[in-house]
């Protein structure tokens, strides 16, 4: 008998009074018994609409049948089929425009939780059956033929795994010190433990893929050298790092960050335990956040999360507009955070000594669609106000970095910066280089960058292949 | 990981060592940086490349101990490890072509500025150095820089070796005395750039300075590393790190500089307070 309860099993959360104040996960995961009781409200209806939300076809309700009988590894290895960090997208993936929009029983009540059962799938895999799971990832055999991927997010680390899984020797190239780019770099320790992306990337090796740290392509090594070493295809999976600022006056005041550098300093380099670990952080007592994003929810949590009293965020459109996962939307309210909605901000006030003191914002409403679909901000006349604030985080989004492109001949790019490749098969303007996720799209999301990883693995052995003969 | 090969002390406060870093050391040129972190913990700082071996694949860098990561590493010895060590990052300096050059250090920074005069005579320019120093137990390179240039200008703030006084003064001198020049480049403290800059400016000599505020990733991902320079915000660690000293807003980049002092000043208490707890255990 299904369970017809229209709500979700709920998921067990640490107080919002207690989580504000540590970097613990914020959800705490399902046990066997509530994944059953969840599982069991899937329908496993006939036209599975949750399989074409999913950007890798996850087979949703055959997992998910799993999960009810109490087969967890075997959900898990299900899961695996097509997606290769369930554990990640379990936590980040925005299910409520994707799978779980479509699910039969959103229209009575809440969808599915599907989310929510993918990450218990993978969690109770590493916990209780990694170690000693008589399944492993099988091994193809050895084609001795090199591939490079360049970046290890998660757009490159899908497709090293699907390539070397059908025998190719992949080795990543990455910029930084550790892998798993924004994964590792961008999102908090309370929405994704890094111990968490540390396994899934092991995983990844243990398929065979060897990562070389502190590699900048386009400064360390190039493209084209890359090709000398015997690299036979490319994949560009360098993300979209580039931080935009607003151009606003006091931008480049003591106290103003970049979402980028400030969640680098939080998340990659540790600054939450400074003076154990040597990286700083300025954090005072009121902080504005511009944007709505992800990004801005991740930077205004974490500074709230450092003892900022007050945190705002500022952004220039409604709520409907917000572009950030629902549930992070609704955490960070929880938290404390405040929502300055239809404000945009002028100019970053500074004290004599140039440091942040204020930010001077003024009032929105909203007009016609944009070219965005969304309906346009406009500033309403005389409404000129000061939010006094100690540091301004700009989260107002990223765009491709013009490392490569700038490095390489021939590489067509979008004036903004994005690779152009070929939508079928990820391939750029130079002959043997693909390239996906946010460094063709701009800042999207990680299981686009997935999906984009694992079509540009194919057509690389369909190339290679091809070329062999 | 990261080898050290060599190292030397040059004085006091100032160390060099010679970094087995093979890709590195392929590319680097005059001008150009790496960033480093010497163990889990630690942070990520940007150092000038002061020198290269393609053959033997090192790199050499200079510094001097400021805070708790220039401490550290200055604890390292040959054959120990440092664990990361990214680059060469930035521009390369532009050198060609140029018929007289003066070439300016303070401090540490005579360090930074030696490749640049070593490349600048080899391509056979004139070369003047002037380089200051504190007192005369911090004189350093003073044999290496000799054999690069035609004129070198040793300058003590506290006369205790060369002349007394600033290298501003010694370069204001040149410029009374009718020595001009097509490039100027000055390296060291902000306030000493600021101040050549200043000098060189009436004369329109084009004067390249090398800015290093702080940095986190050294690619143009975090935004960290922002200058104004003629109006407009670019980032040091691609931009740069030279830069039109003409244009930099300085008083900006000074101020910028002092961000994290507190923060500073706390991890080498901690640091030192950890050592001390060590030696009584
Ligand atoms: C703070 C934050 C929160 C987010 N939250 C979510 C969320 O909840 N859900 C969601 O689905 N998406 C979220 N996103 C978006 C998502 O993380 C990205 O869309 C996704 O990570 C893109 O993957 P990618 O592999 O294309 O690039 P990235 O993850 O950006 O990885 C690129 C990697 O390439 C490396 N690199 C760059 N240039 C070079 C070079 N020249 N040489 C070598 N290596 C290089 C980088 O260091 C990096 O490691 C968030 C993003 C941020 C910043
Ligand atoms: S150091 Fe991060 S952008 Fe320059």
């Amino acid at each position: 008998m299904p369970n017809m309860s229209p709500n979700k099993v709920r998921m067990p959360e640490q107080e919002p009074e207690l989580r504000n104040k540590n970097f613990n996960e914020v959800a705490l995961g399902y046990t066997e018994q509530m994944a059953m009781e969840e599982a069991q409200r899937c329908l496993n209806c006939v036209n599975r609409p949750c399989v074409a939300g999913c950007p890798v076809n996850v087979q949703i309700p055959d997992f998910i049948k799993l999960i009810a009988e109490g087969k967890f590894e075997e959900a898990y290895w299900k899961i695996r089929e097509t997606n290769n960090l369930p554990a990640i997208c379990g936590r980040v993936c925005p299910q409520e425009t994707q799978c779980e929009k479509v699910c039969i029983r959103a229209r009575r009540g809440e969808p599915v939780g599907i989310g929510r059962l993918e990450r218990f799938a993978a969690d109770w895999y590493m916990a209780n059956a990694k170690e000693n799971s008589g399944k492993a990832d099988g091994k193809a055999e050895k084609k001795n033929r090199k591939v490079a991927v360049i970046g290890s997010g998660p757009a490159g680390l899908t497709c090293a795994a699907d390539l070397a899984r059908v025998g190719y020797s992949v080795t990543i190239f990455e910029a930084f010190h550790d892998a798993g780019g924004v994964l590792i770099y961008g999102i908090p320790e309370f929405r994704l433990p890094k111990e968490i992306v540390r396994e899934e990337v092991d995983t990844i090796k243990k398929l065979g893929v060897e990562i070389k740290t502190n590699m900048v392509i386009g400064k360390t090594l190039t493209l084209d050298e890359l090709r000398k070493e015997g690299y036979e295809a490319i994949f560009i999976g360098t993300g979209a790092g580039l931080p935009s600022f607003l151009g606003i006056p006091g931008e480049n005041l003591n106290g103003v960050y970049s979402a980028n550098e400030f969640l680098t300093r939080v998340n990659l380099m540790k600054a939450y335990r400074f003076p154990e670990y040597d990286t700083p952080i300025k954090v005072g007592r009121r902080v504005a956040v511009i944007g709505a994003g992800n990004v801005a929810m991740d930077a205004a949590r974490c500074a709230k999360r450092l003892g900022a009293e007050k945190v705002c965020i500022v952004y220039r459109r409604s709520e409907a507009e917000m572009p950030a996962r629902q549930e992070e939307v609704h955490h960070a309210k929880e938290e404390g955070i405040e929502f300055k909605l239809l404000t945009n901000p002028i100019r970053v006030l500074g004290t004599d000594n140039g440091w942040v003191k204020g930010l001077k914002c003024i009032e929105m409403e909203l007009g016609e669609p944009d070219s965005s679909g969304r309906r346009r901000p406009i500033a309403k006349a005389g409404t000129e106000h000061v939010i006094d604030v100690d540091n301004v985080i700009v989260a107002i989004g990223q765009t491709p970095n013009p490392l490569i492109a700038s490095t390489t001949a021939g590489l067509e790019t979008q004036k903004w910066g994005g690779i152009i490749v070929d939508e079928e098969t990820c391939a750029t303007s130079l002959e043997g280089v693909f390239a996906g996720g946010d460094a063709v799209t701009g800042a999207a999301t990680v299981i686009l960058a997935m999906g984009a990883g694992k079509k540009a693995a194919a057509s690389i052995d369909k190339y290679l292949s091809q070329k062999a003969d | 990981m990261y080898r050290i090969v060599r190292k030397k002390v040059l004085n006091p406060t100032v160390k060099l060592i010679e970094v087995e870093a093979p890709y590195v050391a392929r590319k680097a040129e005059p001008g150009q940086f790496i960033i480093l972190r010497v163990n889990e913990k630690g942070e990520r700082i940007p150092l000038t490349v002061a020198d290269f071996d393609r053959e033997k694949g090192t790199v050499t860098i200079i510094f001097q101990k400021v805070g708790k990561t220039t401490k550290l590493l200055g604890t390292l010895e040959e054959g120990d490890l440092i664990l990361d060590f990214v680059g060469p990052l930035g521009k390369p300096t532009h050198l060609e072509g140029v018929k007289k050059a003066v070439v300016i250090g303070g401090g540490l920074g005579t360090a930074i500025a030696y490749p640049q005069a070593k490349k600048l005579y080899s391509l056979g320019a004139e070369v003047d150095i002037i380089a200051g120093f504190r007192n005369k137990d911090l004189i350093i390179l003073e044999e290496e820089l000799a054999k690069v240039c035609h004129r070198l200008f040793i300058t003590t703030d506290d006369g205790s070796n060369g002349t007394k006084g600033f290298v501003s003064d010694i370069l204001k001198e040149l410029l009374d005395q009718g020595n001009r020049y097509d490039l100027a480049i000055a390296i060291g403290p902000l306030v000493m750039m600021k101040v050549v800059s200043n000098l060189t400016r009436p004369y329109g000599i084009k004067t390249i300075v090398s800015m290093n505020p702080i940095m986190i990733d050294g690619t143009g991902m975090c935004g960290g590393c922002r200058i104004t320079v003629g109006g407009t915000t670019k980032f040091a660690c691609v931009d740069g790190p030279d830069f039109d000293g003409h244009q930099v807003d300085f008083d900006e980049a000074i101020r910028r500089q002092s961000m994290y002092r507190e923060e500073e000043k706390r991890s080498m208490e901690e640091h030192e307070c950890k050592l001390g707890g060590g030696n009584n255990a």
